[in-house]
């Protein structure tokens, strides 16, 4: 029995093949425009990398904000309660899930179950979000991987407001007073940082702490956030489709 | 399944604007009322229709935050985006205005909205405890009934204010009974329906036919449950809901929970319940009887506030609910405050699951509001639809 699992991201689309025991195949596009049409471009990729056709599919569960606007799914389900089966599912032991995406970022509590005890969403607007990152690596002319790199070591500015467009005079200003692009794109890795611990602060973050999403492939955030926590943060290749899985095991038990 | 009684309760919106303006071209004197710690009765004592002025439309605020600071909470906003525009018929025929010091930003709104109409301003205590609360908002009660007095050119007798709060208490227990009736699991009224009958009473020009209406109600709603007809299936999971007032146009996460398949069987907030749980003492000297009942009201303007904890225990058991639902407007510190309170009692307390949200009248996080919500839902356990 097979199950897939597809969530539609406000960045990017994933998707993955269960098999009750492992992850069989995953696939990864842009969501561009039309979350449905990603949708169905992905589910066919999936069906090709896992070289299986619709019938032997014994569910699929949609997840992601673009769920809505999936027609092929048997159920939807939110991201929150996905990213905590995800997380369980690679880690029974994990008890706290951030994931920072690309609109919204959220800290979620699990039991032992992988079962969501509670959460906290950011609000409304893209602070501390992969969305804050992108536009401030454009504002730098660089790509939003790069920041870790880039920032490397070096002594993070303080970039005071939380604001995306405020923040992004506050770089221009700093770059124009010959700050250097180092400590720039530190200081907003740190930002970013401080957002997100404020968050997981009011919700708790004790024993094993993941970090999903896509921006959780950034390894400088993880160390800020890991030191700044004072638990070593856990991440996986798989970081990127913590949702889809989550989906995909709740689509086998349907 | 919807009571067919349902579409004359709304109806009751477009009857009563063109009832208010017939009363008031009759000669009726119009107070408008904003809070749930206003005294009704006494506005009736003096022969005067009572209306809720309380704003709940996004409409009107764009043109409040020309005056007002735009983060502000949106009822403040609203209320007074009503009053400077003439976009409200009952504030437009309120012959007077009567206002409570409730928070602070009420309170300062009313400085600027007391120079549009005459309007009376009763001081509320900061706590509902001790005898001089009492004796202070008793005082208040006497200043305005001298109010309507002098403005109405009436004398507010004994008898009738006895009159009055009968009559009120008549259509708070008519009210109570009808929200109690959502005691029942599964409910027979959608929490969307309880919210506009509950609300649209604020704007009730004749009580007795008001009163008459809900009965009917309450009869058709019952004569539906005999007959097993209900507003959700039994396993909706079952939400009490508490925190800032709502009514129709600021109803947004009431219906967001109802259309994540959720069932609000019961609305704490001063629109919904507060208000009706404690009646006016009917053997008491008038005055006195008042004050202890309205300053009884758990509101966060209160310092402490611990009767609203105890109302939701007793709610959340009444209505067998599986959740509380904290809805806070944005910038309402007192009970963006008090739901750090109200979460640990529900969480630790109760033992039941929570959730704050925090929101405005616009529809700018429908989208974000609706995966909050569902994965609320979600973390309950309970199967939802939708
Ligand atoms: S919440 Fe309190 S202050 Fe606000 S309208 Fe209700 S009773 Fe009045
Ligand atoms: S919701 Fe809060 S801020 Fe707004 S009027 Fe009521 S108590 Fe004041």
């Amino acid at each position: 029995m097979i199950s897939i699992g597809i969530d539609v991201g406000s960045v990017a689309a994933k998707a993955v093949a269960f098999n009750g025991e492992k992850i069989m195949a995953t696939a990864i596009i842009p969501t561009g425009w039309s979350p449905k049409e990603s949708g169905n471009r992905l589910l066919e990729e999936i069906l090709n990398k896992s070289q299986l056709t619709l019938d032997e599919v014994h569910a699929i569960v949609g997840t992601g904000y673009g769920r809505v606007s999936l027609d092929f799914i048997n159920k939807k389900v939110t991201e929150i309660t996905c990213h905590g089966r995800g997380a369980h599912f690679i880690n029974p032991e994990i008890r706290t899930v951030i994931d920072i995406g690309g609109q919204d970022s959220k800290v979620i509590r699990l039991n032992e179950s992988g079962l969501v005890m509670d959460f906290l969403m950011n609000d409304k607007c893209a602070a501390g979000t992969g969305r804050f990152l992108q536009v401030m690596a454009n504002t730098m002319e660089m790509d939003v991987s790069q920041l870790s790199e880039t920032a490397g070591d070096a002594k993070p500015e303080n970039i005071n407001s939380m604001c995306t467009v405020f923040a992004e005079s506050e770089v221009i200003s700093l770059m124009a007073e010959g700050a250097s692009k180092e400590s720039i794109a530190a200081g907003l890795l740190q930002s970013v940082c401080n957002k997100t611990y404020s968050l997981v602060s009011r919700v708790g973050a004790e024993d094993q702490v993941f970090f999903s999403g896509g921006v959780s492939q950034n390894p400088l955030l993880k160390k800020y956030l890991s030191d700044k926590l004072g638990v070593e943060i856990q991440v996986s290749d798989l970081s990127q489709f913590i949702g889809a899985i989550g989906a995909a095991i709740i689509a086998y038990e349907l | 399944m919807r009571p067919a009684m349902m579409e004359e309760v709304e109806a009751l919106r477009g009857v009563n604007s063109v009832k208010i303006k017939e009363a008031s071209e009759a000669g009726k004197k119009v107070v408008g009322m904003y809070c749930v710690f206003s005294p009704q009765e006494i506005a009736l004592a003096a022969d005067a229709i009572s209306v809720t002025l309380c704003g709940t439309k996004q409409e009107p605020i764009e043109d409040a935050e020309k005056e007002l600071p735009r983060n502000l909470c949106p009822l403040i906003k609203s209320s007074y985006g009503f009053a400077i525009t003439d976009k409200c018929p009952y504030f437009y025929f309120s012959d007077v205005l009567l206002a409570e010091t409730t928070c602070d930003g009420k309170k300062k709104m009313y400085e600027l909205m007391g120079k549009i109409k005459p309007m009376h301003i009763m001081n509320l205590p900061q706590t509902a405890e001790g005898e001089e609360s009492l004796a202070l908002w008793k005082n208040e009660m006497v200043r305005f009934k001298d109010f309507l007095e002098k403005q109405f050119n009436v004398e507010i007798t004994e008898e009738k204010l006895k009159d009055a709060i009968k009559l009120m208490n008549r259509e708070r227990q008519a009210m109570k009974r009808l929200h109690q009736l959502n005691a029942h699991k599964p409910a027979p009224l959608s929490g969307m329906d309880m919210m506009l009958a509950q609300w649209l009473k604020g704007f009730n020009v004749d009580k007795e036919a008001g009163i008459e209406l809900i009965e009917r109600l309450i009869h058709d709603v019952e004569d539906q449950m005999s007959k097993g007809q209900y507003a959700f299936s039994e396993g909706a999971p079952r939400i009490l809901l508490t925190g800032c007032p709502i009514g129709s146009g600021s109803e947004k996460v009431l219906k967001l929970i109802e259309e994540a398949g959720a069932s609000v069987v019961a609305l704490e907030n001063c629109t919904g319940y507060k208000g009706l749980d404690t009646m006016v003492d009917e053997h008491k000297e008038p005055m006195l009887a008042l004050a202890e009942k309205y300053l009884s009201t758990p509101c966060s303007c209160m310092n402490n506030n611990n009767g609203r904890l105890d109302l939701i225990k007793r709610m959340a058991a009444e209505y067998q609910v599986d959740a509380v639902v904290d809805l806070t407007w944005q910038a309402c510190h007192t009970y963006n405050i008090e739901s750090f309170t109200v979460k640990k009692y529900v969480k630790e307390e109760l033992g039941l699951a929570f959730t704050q949200i925090e929101t405005d009248y616009s529809d700018s996080d429908v989208g974000q509001l609706k995966v909050r919500i569902e994965a609320f839902l979600e973390t309950l356990g309970v199967t939802v639809t939708g």
